[in-house]
């Protein structure tokens, strides 16, 4: 178990806002108010998350990182229940594999997670089999809605993180473009009456792209290039750089193929942008490419 | 946040509706740059301004969304998730009159008509809180005077000609289901039938407003003292225990407070609510007040469900006899305001209801923080269901033990209807009360607690009924469903409509229930038609486990609950 309390300036032990706790049988100090996953190393250590990103605060909304702590009744979302003194919190217990493996099978089962991170290693580790759930299992397919030249939304493959929705709206971006509408299995990401994104008050900051964790959301760019087979990773290669749209100097980072910018992100660390940009340096990189050869 | 709508102006019908909710449209002033905030502010006001459209069009078109969005200054992105998550309201353009058919588990197997029979022009409707009256429906005609009336003992005769246009005749009297009326030794239902429910001064005459009186003399700490003193717990299904509730509230720092009495009883076979409130409605104002007094709130909210038409009439008749009388709102220093549901059973989770009354998704809040610590509006908030605060005035004048609960008896018994019973009767001695089973039925299953309860049996006659007794037996008393199917009931449609219920009631929030329901549901209906049950048997309780385990509310957790009891308990499917 990784004690990450130094990362907050914190020595273990000593400071009055620090709590002690037991995770998986060892003893782990952390500051006040830190998160049970952030105790346990944060994004990217054993515990998987799906709706947790890295800029957004989670909705704790897909059930994936449940621990189990002593004496409550039901599973605990690790990611948003924040640590207290004493707790005795197992990562790893039967109804905590048993929890993950379902919730893994739930969505696998009903949601194109083909372009979601880590997926097949936790379907592999938690022996979840989204096919046992028969040919007839209900889904969220749908057709893909392409409905301008820069982003397209393909909702078959949405797991409702709600992080897109937080990104457009309260947490960053304040344009309240989409929201979830529906409740239950018909619940779904919408504009106003599903409205296509021209008709909307989308600005096309692409900060919902930026978070969505499962393809759901993409560049035409890349759409494109993966309709026609020639979307290809290895061979592609990122650049960090400054927009030079504006003084406020955001960082950008170029995702590159064949020497052609096909996508545009930033870094979700930068203390300037928190991966957040405007339509200009996310989606205005033609200028940067305008060679004599090429027809527009 | 920079507005985007589509310049089609509100008719005049809708612009007159939501300006009756939300005052005219002010002059546009475009010196006047503090209007953000000021219009946000008034987010509470989105739910009464979308029932407002509804009732008077019958739908919410999208330049009514469009005018409400700029009206509030929030997205018609939001203001159509929130629209778009209520069953009442309907998003396309309907005729005017409506036909919601009850199809739940009391109707369905009363008589009633199923989703397959509907004729045109009506639809499937959840349990109205009729059950007594099973088969319900409930019609709506929309119009500048909106009718909405709910009809019992419903035939597809009936059905057909309110599809014509007709409307149902008026409802029995509110103590005709009270088969108990006029009994002395009632506590909780003792003015049903024995005084006019909207005669404030029969109420006065029956020691009405002295237990507030009283309270008032013993100060919160003592009147929450008599509260816990009494042992009472929450009759809305959780059977938390009230004072401890209140008592987390007056001590907390932050103001103002506030009460949420819940009133959306939603719960497939409870309708003690709707009674006590159309029998008593100045009990429950009184009981409010008192619990405001205690836990130091200035406003209260009644949060109602949609489709209870008499109720909501009731009480607000009730509330202006108040007001008028000097005993609520002006200096009293408690006012009580009615928050109407639209067709969803979650918003009666203790806070989703915040969501709800506050203008946005009936999503329930993620917990820790508790209601007590944060809750409506962000304020330290008692939620109490509305039997709970019942009980409150007869513990403060008299001293009694909390001991007496009210079972909403519905199915094949002779009497159904709302019974008061002292905690601690048999399960056999209830259906006795209740005049046995019809003439030629034979026991087959009992209902307990709702679709979120569990299924007894023919040979728990002797059960128990209390909240450890039950809980040993794997049972839960809930919100006091006794349903009770005799043999012509066939037992695995009741499971799928209950598997029906939870994927329809489900918020969608978090994946082990929207879809786990939905994988419950497909593997009852496999499990119905196949003989081959091991597979989907094993599946069944593990997409349980799941929901049980992992779901954020009370919802998920119990949405296996009652199909977890007919397989284990009663052997269905074996
Ligand atoms: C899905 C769901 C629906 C609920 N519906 C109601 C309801 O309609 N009325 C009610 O009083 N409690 C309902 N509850 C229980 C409330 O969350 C809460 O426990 C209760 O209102 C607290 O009041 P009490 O302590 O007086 O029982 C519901 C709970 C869940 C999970
Ligand atoms: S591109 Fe920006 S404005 Fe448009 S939906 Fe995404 S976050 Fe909202
Ligand atoms: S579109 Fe992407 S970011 Fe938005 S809710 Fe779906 S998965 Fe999450
Ligand atoms: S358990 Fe169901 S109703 Fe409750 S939050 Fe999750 S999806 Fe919503
Ligand atoms: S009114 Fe139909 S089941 Fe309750």
């Amino acid at each position: 178990m990784s004690q990450p309390a130094n990362q907050f300036g914190d020595v273990p032990g000593t400071s009055p806002n620090s709590v002690a706790l037991s995770i998986d049988g060892s003893e782990v100090t952390v500051p006040d108010g830190t998160t049970i996953l952030e105790a346990c190393g944060g994004k990217g250590c054993d515990i998987p998350t799906l709706c947790y990103g890295d800029t957004i605060t989670p909705k704790n909304a897909c059930r994936v990182c449940m621990v189990e702590v002593e004496g409550s009744r039901v599973l605990v979302p690790s990611c948003s229940r924040q640590v207290e003194a004493d707790m005795v919190v197992h990562t790893r217990s039967e109804r905590v594999d048993h929890a993950r493996k379902m919730v893994l099978e739930l969505l696998g089962s009903s949601v194109d997670l083909s372009l979601t991170e880590h997926v097949d290693d936790w379907y592999a580790e938690y022996g979840a089999d989204p096919s046992r759930y028969g040919p007839d299992a209900a889904t969220v397919a749908q057709p893909v809605k392409v409905d301008n030249d820069l982003y397209i939304r393909d909702y078959a493959k949405c797991i409702l993180c709600y992080q897109c929705v937080d990104a457009c709206g309260e947490q960053w971006q304040h344009s309240f473009v989409i929201d979830i509408a529906g409740r239950g299995f018909d619940a779904r990401v919408s504009t106003e009456n599903d409205v296509s994104l021209p008709d909307s008050a989308c600005v096309y900051c692409g900060n919902c792209i930026q978070v969505c964790p499962t393809g759901a959301l993409m560049f035409k760019s890349e759409y494109d290039m993966r309709q026609t087979g020639t979307w290809e990773p290895e061979r592609q290669t990122t650049t960090d750089t400054i927009c030079a749209f504006c003084g406020v100097g955001c960082n950008l980072t170029l995702h590159v193929q064949d020497n052609t910018i096909i996508k545009v992100s930033s870094p979700s660390d930068s203390p300037i942008t928190h991966g957040n940009l405007c339509i200009k340096g996310r989606f205005g990189f033609q200028h940067a490419q305008n060679r004599p050869d090429s027809a527009g | 946040m920079d507005l985007k709508t589509r310049g089609v102006p509100p008719t005049d019908h809708e612009r007159a509706a939501i300006d009756a909710v939300l005052g005219p449209q002010p002059e546009r002033n475009l010196h006047d740059v503090s209007g953000g905030h000021q219009l946000r502010d008034r987010r509470h006001l989105l739910l009464p301004a979308l029932h407002a459209v509804n009732d008077r069009v019958g739908w919410i078109s999208q330049a009514a969304i469009d005018y409400i969005a700029e009206r509030l200054d929030a997205s018609p992105a939001e203001i159509y998730g929130v629209a778009s998550f209520y069953a009442l309201f309907s998003l396309t353009e309907r005729p005017t009159h409506q036909i919601h058919v009850c199809i739940d588990l009391a109707c369905r197997s009363n008589g009633g008509l199923v989703e397959a029979d509907l004729p045109n022009g009506a639809h499937p409707s959840p349990c109205l809180g009729l059950c007594e009256r099973a088969p319900a429906a409930y019609v709506t005609t929309a119009g500048e005077t909106t009718l909405q009336v709910v009809a019992g003992h419903v035939t597809p005769v009936d059905i057909a000609r309110w599809a014509g246009g007709d409307t149902p005749d008026p409802e029995p009297e509110p103590a005709a289901a009270v088969r108990q009326a006029g009994d002395e030794s009632l506590v909780l239902l003792r003015r049903a039938g024995r005084i006019d429910p909207l005669d404030l001064d029969a109420y006065l005459a029956d020691r009405g407003f002295a237990a507030l009186e009283r309270a008032r003399q013993l100060g919160p700490q003592a009147t929450i003292a008599a509260i816990s003193g009494s042992g009472l717990t929450g009759r809305g299904g959780a059977g938390f225990p009230t004072g401890r509730k209140w008592d987390a509230v007056r001590t907390q720092p932050a103001t103002p407070h506030y009460l949420v009495a819940n009133a959306d009883e939603s719960e497939p076979g409870t309708f003690k609510d709707r009674v006590l409130i159309e029998t008593d409605p100045f009990g429950l104002i009184e009981s409010m007040c008192i619990a405001g007094h205690a836990t130091g709130c200035e406003i209260g909210y009644v949060y109602l469900r949609g489709e209870y038409p008499r109720p909501l009439a009731t009480l607000q008749q009730a509330l202006d006899t108040c007001r008028r009388r000097g005993l609520l709102g002006g200096d009293t220093g408690f006012e009580i305001t009615i928050v109407k549901g639209a067709g969803a059973y979650i918003c009666g989770e203790e806070t989703a209801i915040f969501n709800s009354i506050e203008g946005y998704r009936g999503e329930p809040r993620n917990k820790p923080p508790f209601p007590f610590q944060v809750g409506l509006f962000g304020q330290p908030t008692v939620v109490n269901n509305v039997e709970t605060l019942m009980n409150v005035p007869s513990i403060i004048l008299d001293g009694v033990q909390a001991n007496r609960r009210l079972f909403c008896l519905s199915g094949a018994v002779v009497k159904p209807g709302i019974y008061e019973a002292q905690l601690g009767l048999t399960l056999g001695e209830l259906i006795e009360l209740a005049g046995g089973l019809r003439a030629g039925s034979v026991l087959q299953a009992v209902l307990l607690g709702g679709a979120a309860g569990g299924f007894a049996g023919p040979g728990d006659l002797d059960l128990v009924l209390d909240l450890e007794s039950t809980r040993a037996a794997g049972l839960a008393l809930g919100s006091g469903v006794v349903m009770v199917h005799d043999q012509h009931v066939d037992l695995v449609d009741q499971l799928k409509r209950i598997a029906a219920f939870f994927r329809d009631e489900s918020c969608g929030q978090c994946v082990p229930c929207r879809v786990g329901t939905v994988r419950q549901e497909e593997a009852i209906d496999r499990l119905a038609s196949s003989s081959d049950r091991s597979v989907d048997l094993a599946l069944l309780s593990d997409i349980g486990q799941a929901m049980k385990d992992a779901s954020i509310c009370g919802l998920g957790q119990t949405a296996h609950s009652a199909i977890e009891t007919a397989i284990v308990r009663l052997g269905v499917f074996s």
